[in-house]
């Protein structure tokens, strides 16, 4: 029947965009308070899935329980290089920033493929293909499971801006630089962890991609695309908005790539895309123009 | 102004060290194949057509300040025009061009209308550019009648015909190198030009540049266009020297990235830097590309792509203005001058 197949596609689309939300947060979080532009932020996640297929290969650690030590790992990764490389770029012009993480992107992507090779690996988790069947409606079990784990991960985020002090502080970096630095914030430390918690972020939803799809250095791309197409449409530097483009895009590529063909998903998030920055180009929750 | 008085106009200007300089270099270039070997002119045919595409994409971003991460849009375009025409209607590309241009332009018109009209800039005008070449990407994966995904490919001739580009690796290395001299010379004109001014204005200040009267939109536009319709060109020669084309690598945004590096490293905005960064970039490219299979016993995919990360992260890091406004200090070339 045409609307039970809708139900799957809706369902499909839903989860995967949880996981997408995950990704595209960090992206978010990064431009709404440090000001710059990730663009390495698919080639992090796409470290993030070797490192969670690796985990997984050697040592038999499921990537769901394997998030936690990658989230953390490339949260000190992501302090570091605040720290370190970015940090002085971030009074720099645009372009400027923007080469420096192409520079970063060019790294990552081709340093993956020289360890790995271009070849795509697949993690195969043992209950890989288990479903449950819910009346018409059929749900992979990993899919569940990663987008439980993707809301988790971004409430936990969320709880952290809204209700700790050092995320209120973070806030108010964000809203007003010299506010904060005249009240004695040390912003440099506040960017430091933002960065952290963007890559955090990346890192788990990386770890998470790879139970749902091969992982290969090609693909790093696209991501830093489809994370970049997300937070546009939600809004830059909204959280909420990167959830909700999440779920958008999620749910356009399944239904793209069931009603028209596999290979126009990606048609389909850049229709959506041209259309937000035609009709609202501030996002979907958006505040400044 | 009659661009051929502009011309005599700009050589007068030059330091005529530098002038001398300039034609040694072009006659070194001249006659150099006479002593270089197969795989050392295909390198500098790799040379001179990032020299081209980086003098293309500067237009845009080096004098007006617009960044474009989809120029492989516009190789793509004119490659799959040229080779079509030729193989599917006998066209030469030699006439080729013209529609390779036409459609490159259109596309630039359709990205930059969509862009400059509704304020996008920046990054999000990056990431517009990112998007159109992706789209038409797939849109050539999918269309049969180009060979779709499996590619499209230029049968080889048995007789060299340099009008149709059928021949060898000298051929290439001439038509690339002409390529690049026109290039060089066509931005010279267009920076000296009312428009160039304008296109520098633009960058500088937006809103500046409005107040004084000058059309942004316009301007802006006018910058796309002709950068969209040189990176065709490029890409009409290219597909004839690969002999196939694949979507998947055509349009590839690595490809688009790679042609960024050249006039970044040389320097944004300068005439020189994309030449001198193409003549830094590739040859160290290759030098380690060989060095790793030596080594290594095998070719080790990307290994030169880490080194150009790397030189890109350096440059930006102590010279943000590229290698070429140094070496212009050391050339005892005044400021404000090329």
């Amino acid at each position: 029947m045409l609307w039970s197949l809708y139900a799957n596609v809706l369902v499909q689309g839903v989860l995967t965009g949880l996981v997408y939300g995950l990704m595209a947060l960090g992206l978010s979080v990064i431009f709404g308070v440090v000001r710059v532009v990730n663009f390495a932020h698919g080639e992090f996640a796409v470290v993030g899935m070797y490192a969670a297929f690796i985990l997984f290969r050697s040592f038999g650690i499921d990537p769901f329980l394997s998030m936690l030590p990658i989230a953390l790992a490339f949260f000190v990764i992501g302090y570091g290089l605040q720290r370190t490389l970015i940090n002085p770029f971030v009074s720099r012009p645009e372009h400027e920033q923007f080469i420096l993480l192409v520079g970063v992107a060019i790294i990552l992507v081709n340093g993956t493929l020289m360890i790995f090779g271009p070849d795509a690996r697949s993690a195969n988790l043992p209950y890989s293909f288990d479903s449950w069947d819910i009346g018409p409606v059929i749900v992979d079990k990993v899919r569940v499971y990663a987008a439980i784990a993707a809301l988790a991960v971004s409430g936990l985020l969320f709880a952290f801006f809204r209700f700790t002090d050092t995320g209120v502080a973070i806030r108010a970096c964000a809203d007003n630089l010299t506010g904060a630095a005249v009240v004695g914030l040390d912003v440099k430390k506040l960017y430091a962890l933002t960065f952290g918690l963007g890559l955090a972020c990346v890192g788990a939803a990386g770890a998470l991609m790879v139970t749902l799809t091969d992982a290969t250095p090609m693909i790093a791309p696209a991501y830093t695309l489809l994370a970049f197409t997300i937070v546009i449409i939600g809004g830059m530097g909204s959280m909420t908005g990167a959830i909700v483009g999440g779920l958008l895009i999620g749910v356009a590529e399944a239904l793209a790539s069931v009603l028209i063909a596999p290979s126009m998903k990606t048609m389909a998030s850049f229709g959506l895309l041209v259309l937000v920055l035609a009709l609202r180009p501030q996002g979907l929750l958006g505040k400044r123009a | 102004m009659n661009p051929l008085a502009s011309l005599s106009h700009l050589a007068a200007e030059a330091p005529r060290r530098a002038l001398l300089l300039l034609g040694l270099m072009v006659a070194v270039l001249a006659v150099a194949p006479v002593v270089l070997d197969r795989y050392l002119l295909s390198v500098f045919f790799l040379i001179f057509w990032f020299a081209t595409v980086g003098q293309a994409w500067n237009v845009m971003m080096g004098f007006c300040g617009q960044l474009s991460l989809g120029h492989a849009l516009y190789v793509g375009l004119g490659g799959y025009i040229g080779a079509l025409l030729w193989v599917k209607f006998g066209i030469s590309p030699a006439i080729a061009i013209l529609p390779a241009m036409a459609v490159a332009m259109a596309f630039g018109a359709a990205i930059g209308w969509l862009g400059f009209r509704f304020g996008i800039e920046g990054v999000y005008f990056a990431l517009l550019t990112i998007a159109f070449a992706e789209v038409t990407r797939i849109g050539f994966d999918n269309w049969s009648f180009v060979g779709g995904a499996a590619g499209f490919f230029i049968p080889v001739s048995p007789v060299a015909s340099p009008v149709n580009l059928r021949g060898g690796p000298v051929l290439f290395y001439y038509v690339a190198l002409a390529m690049m001299v026109v290039a060089f010379v066509v931005c010279a004109l267009l920076r000296r030009s009312k428009l160039g001014h304008a296109w520098l204005a633009v960058r500088e200040d937006a809103e500046a540049a409005r107040a004084l009267g000058i059309d942004v939109f316009r301007a802006k536009m006018a910058a796309v266009v002709v950068s969209s319709a040189m990176t065709a060109v490029a890409g009409v020669v290219y597909a004839f020297y690969q002999n196939n084309l694949f979507p998947s690598q055509t349009f590839d945004i690595a490809r688009s990235i790679e042609m960024i590096l050249a006039p970044i490293i040389g320097g944004l905005g300068t005439l020189f830097g994309p030449i001198l960064g193409a003549f830094i970039l590739t040859p160290l490219g290759q030098v380690l590309i060989a060095l790793v299979e030596k080594i290594a016993g095998r070719a080790i995919p990307g290994v030169n792509l880490v080194f150009y990360g790397a030189a890109l992260m350096v440059i930006i890091w102590y010279a943000p203005n590229g290698v070429w406004p140094w070496l212009k200090k050391k050339l005892g070339i005044p400021e404000g001058r090329e």
